[in-house]
């Protein structure tokens, strides 16, 4: 299933992972519930605040949760940051990943393809990652 | 003791994919104890060597269960538990 989003949050995105560099950025986008469009973009803070790792913090999950049900909307997209490696999900990407709807979007800042930047798509779903294409729409 | 428990979507296949179930339990432990009975093999996902999960989130009413003494954490009727797997990886 193809990721469609638009320049402005790819852009917002890549933004967000420069400047909370060296840490991992993260954060979500939401749809009205059922429909798979990614539309209003939330960056998350990193409560690891870790160039490793991220986290959601458990208080802004739950206001998270509670706020996407308030709205009818679901979580279309969770992305996070890598900082020295590919935007390829690691292992423990792979063992939280708790959002079987979800598209998983990595961006990588590493510094061996700089100024270019990296933004890919996956399904993670029982351990299993599937990378899916990434339209872009003005 | 009537406890709502809100399921997120990656464990209800558990739950028949009901996004919300009644448990019955005077405690968190009681309450997860309720819903494997009904729910064969949640509290596998919920509990690892008798704690709970570190990447799984569990709340009552807004509160962490982490601050109300985790699995002791008491519960009175009416009370809802959210449970939430956390956003998390590396």
């Amino acid at each position: 299933m193809t990721l469609e989003i638009s320049q402005a949050f790819v852009d917002a995105i890549l933004e967000q992972s420069r400047v909370e560099y060296p840490d991992e950025c993260c954060g979500v986008i939401l749809g009205p519930a059922s429909s798979g469009k990614a539309l209003r973009h939330k960056p998350m803070l990193n409560a690891a605040h870790s160039p490793t790792f991220y986290e959601f913090d458990p208080k802004d999950l739950l206001a998270l949760y509670r706020e996407a049900d308030d709205n009818d909307e679901e979580i279309v997209v969770i992305y996070h940051s890598h900082t020295e490696t590919e935007a390829y999900p690691s292992r423990t990407d792979i063992a939280y990943a708790g959002e079987p709807g979800a598209h998983y979007v990595l961006v990588s800042t590493r510094k061996e393809i700089a100024p270019a930047t990296e933004f890919r798509s996956f399904r993670i779903v029982d351990g299993v990652v599937t990378e899916e294409p990434v339209t872009i729409s003005g | 003791m009537s406890i709502e428990v809100r399921i997120p979507t990656i464990l209800r296949p558990y739950t028949k994919d009901q996004k919300s179930v009644e448990a019955e339990g005077a405690t968190l432990s009681a309450v997860i104890t309720d819903l494997d009975a009904n729910y064969a093999g949640l509290g596998e996902r919920l509990l690892e060597n008798g704690a709970l999960r570190r990447f799984i989130n569990v709340y009552v009413n807004d509160e962490d269960v982490r601050f109300l003494g985790g699995l002791d954490a008491q519960l009175k009727d009416g009370d809802s538990i959210t449970i939430l797997p956390a956003v998390a990886g590396g």
